[in-house]
């Protein structure tokens, strides 16, 4: 039966990550944006609350629960709205748990799995985007060979969230034409990890340039093991989850915009009284909640294991203009104010943009 | 929970509803594009006889649906169909018992019957509030006079079946908003006379009627709601807010409309395309995507992004949720969305698209109507803006 209602449990656990959005994330996201560093406390609060733990099963010392990207997606929804560097932080060990979770060999799973499931933050990463213009998930020019029991992978990796400090990289590269992925581990000879990019948005989580110089990877760390990966639901677990946080940050643009929109006067009236910024402010709300109705429905073909190419691609593609269009309708109705870094608009213009840039970048 | 799964009864309402569109609709759909104000009658009298097929659900999201499927067969067709249209509406969202009982009984009997609803004028559209027609009381009954314009359904229901007209009317000038009333009156009524048919873009299956009233006299009880006027309180104005409950209600259903007329468009394209083995490559990043692949992805999400507010608002409804905001919400996207979409067609088409042989033109004069009907593209805006700010009419005009 159709239905646009979450349920009890869902509506706690976003109530629950909306407080943490507020109180940990909101207090701190424009320093952290300016100097470039999330506060550990913050992550550690947000690690806290089990996202990644949840799915994984109790024999891997998860708590078992069922995953879901329907969930998933109203808790990147807020965590993005809180902060989209934080979000993208406190998510980003998915990046490897999630792929080994569904499609990772049992001998992979209970390796990799239980660290997730600790007290402590488990930093982990995925490089997925090459440094050239053409860059394509499905036509990567990272490789992937055979060469008795390894895999010799090779190539440039961007935009590869916490590099530095990750214990685990799942790196994707092309093997006979279909992209695959090799779980590497922290100090694999001839993964180099350069230096940290500096990058228009998204300043408070450190991305970083990574040459795999041919790496020699065991065959069994490969994603899945003879069977390979489903590389297509990776790709469309992180649209849904992409576009979820898009929605999230177009969310915090619209709401701020529409506050200071009332308070702030012209020629006698707040400037909200004017069709001009009312107009704005209308398709800003429409938007947001068209773009989370669609990812909402994305997601729903995900739970259902179906192929969801279509919906979570066409969802991405509305998501990454509809945040743009957003962000920057709240710029401009900040005016002059609205290039301040004082008000956060710039900041949301400047990290809604990069949605049209960061496939694989989060997961769901 | 969330969930878009329907079950299979629902699935098979929805495919019959498709069904019903090919196979009647579709075929004599240009034939009354081309022969403005000539009557389907045939189609008429076999929709009236099915018309209880499949329909569990006519206000849910099912019957949304099913109206979707009806209008990708032609919403000019579907719009000329019998049944309480917009004028049942307000009976059904502002009537007593009794009035639904007297009023809506004949939409279960044999012969097929209209009701519509006469809002507009010539020198007021959007501004409702600014009606001239007026309803005087005179013992038993009120005295209506004033001309209203594009009626949809109001030549048959005045003339053509034994149905009946809405008509909102001012019962004190100087009240404003507050003394705007809603009346039935009965077809057969003296002085009720349809004046002229308009001759329209699109839509053209569809009858668009001028009505006059002259010293038309009602039963006193013939009017929706309070004949009260309350003018002390100025943000209390309940016979307007009669008209926008109706709009809550008719608007996700116009919306709904109006995605039918999109998707054909849209199936045309995508079925010409794959005839010249175009293949629209979803998942391929941006900057490998052709220009065409990008044009019918960017139609396929607006029309989707349009058809989830919608079933949204549809959904809302039908849980008894206030759903204004969203009502207006969904009207203001799906009326540009399909605009825009069909226009893109008759672009993409090239000589098929702007060739009267083809449906995408006739798509797009039919599509059109929806950003204007049921409240403008602005109006439904200016009514999101409000919501969205919390501000009064006087605070954001």
């Amino acid at each position: 039966m159709i239905s646009f209602s979450p349920t009890e449990e869902q509506q706690m656990i976003v109530n629950m990550v909306k407080q943490v959005a507020t109180d940990e994330f909101r207090k701190v996201y424009r320093e952290a944006d300016e100097s470039g560093e999330i506060p550990a406390h913050v992550v550690d609060t947000a690690w806290e609350l089990g996202f990644i733990s949840t799915g994984i099963p109790e024999e891997h010392n998860g708590l078992g629960g069922e995953r879901s990207a329907i969930t998933g997606s109203l808790i990147a929804e807020e965590l993005a709205w809180g902060d989209l560097s934080m979000a993208m932080h406190t998510l980003c060990p998915a990046l490897v748990a999630y792929p080994i979770l569904e499609m990772g060999t049992p001998e992979q799973q209970s390796k990799y799995l239980p660290a997730f499931c600790g007290d402590k933050y488990k930093p982990a990463t995925a490089a997925l985007i090459e440094p050239r213009f053409n860059s394509d998930p499905c036509a990567l020019s990272a490789s992937a060979r055979l060469d008795g029991n390894d895999y010799i992978v090779s190539g440039e990796k961007c935009y590869v969230p916490l590099a530095a400090d990750a214990d685990l990289l799942l790196v994707y590269a092309a093997e006979n034409g279909s992209t695959q992925g090799f779980i590497l581990e922290k100090g694999a000879s001839g993964l180099e990890v350069g230096e940290r990019e500096k990058n228009m948005g998204l300043k408070a989580l450190p991305t970083y340039e990574v040459t795999l110089k041919d790496c020699r990877v065991p065959k069994t760390n490969r994603l899945g093991g003879k069977d390979g990966c489903d590389f297509n639901r990776i790709m469309n677990c992180s649209r849904v989850a992409l576009s979820a946080m898009a929605v999230g940050v177009a969310r915090a643009a619209f709401e701020y915009s529409r506050d200071y929109a009332k308070e702030r006067a012209a020629f006698g009236e707040p400037i909200a009284s004017r069709q001009a910024i009312a107009f704005m402010l209308a398709e800003m709300a429409i938007e947001v909640d068209a773009t989370r109705l669609m990812t909402w429905e994305a997601a729903w073909k995900l739970d259902r294991q179906e192929n969801a190419t279509k919906e979570a691609s066409l969802v991405k593609m509305y998501a990454d203009d509809m945040v743009v269009m957003v962000t920057d309708g709240g710029v401009q109705i900040l005016g002059g104010h609205g290039y301040i870094r004082e008000h956060p608009v710039e900041l949301w213009l400047r990290n809604g943009r990069g949605f049209a840039t960061f496939d694989g970048m989060a997961i769901i | 929970m969330i969930d878009f799964e329907l079950s299979p009864e629902e699935e098979a309402s929805v495919k019959m509803a498709h069904k019903t569109a090919e196979e009647l609709l579709r075929p004599i759909g240009r034939y009354y594009d081309e022969h403005e104000h000539e009557s389907p009658q045939e189609l008429i009298d076999t929709m009236w006889e099915r018309r209880a097929e499949g329909n569990r659900d006519p206000l849910g999201v099912v019957g949304a649906l099913r109206i979707e499927e009806m209008c990708w067969g032609d919403a000019g067709l579907v719009l000329c169909l019998a049944g309480p249209g917009l004028g049942g509406a307000a009976v059904f969202t502002s009537g007593t018992q009794e009035q639904m009982g007297r009023f809506l009984k004949r939409f279960g009997e044999d012969k097929p019957v209209w009701a519509a609803m006469a809002m507009t004028e010539s020198g007021c559209g959007s501004d409702t509030s600014a009606i001239t027609t007026t309803a005087v009381r005179d013992g038993d009954e009120w005295v209506l006079n004033g001309e209203k314009i594009f009626v949809t359904a109001g030549k048959r229901a005045v003339e053509e079946s034994d149905g009946f007209v809405v008509v909102w009317a001012t019962v004190d000038k100087s009240a404003g908003r507050a003394g705007m009333k809603a009346f039935v009156v009965e077809a057969g009524t003296p002085g009720m006379s349809v004046e002229k048919l308009e001759k329209k873009l699109g839509i053209r299956a569809s009858d668009t009627a001028t009505i006059v009233f002259e010293d038309c006299r009602i039963p006193y009880e013939n009017i929706l709601g309070s004949p009260e006027v309350r003018k002390l309180d100025k943000t209390k104005t309940a016979g307007f807010q009669k008209a926008m409950a109706t709009f809550d209600a008719t608007r996700p259903i116009v919306a709904a409309q109006a995605i039918g007329v999109a998707r054909a468009a849209l199936d045309f394209v995508k079925e010409a395309l794959e005839k010249e083995g175009i293949e629209i490559r979803y998942g391929l990043p941006r900057q490998k995507l052709t220009a065409i692949e990008r044009d019918v992805m960017d139609m396929e999400a607006t029309y989707k992004a349009a058809k989830m507010l919608t079933m949204r608002a549809v959904w809302m409804m039908s849980q008894g949720q206030a759903n204004s905001l969203q009502a207006s919400m969904c009207k203001a996207k799906t009326g540009l969305a399909v605009t825009k979409i069909t226009q893109k067609a008759v672009e993409l088409m090239g000589p098929l698209g702007y060739s009267g042989k083809y449906i995408v033109e006739k798509c797009m004069r039919d599509a059109k109507i929806n950003d204007i009907f049921e409240g403008t593209g602005q109006i439904n805006m200016l009514v999101v803006a409000r919501r969205v700010l919390e501000f009064s009419r006087d605070q954001l005009k």
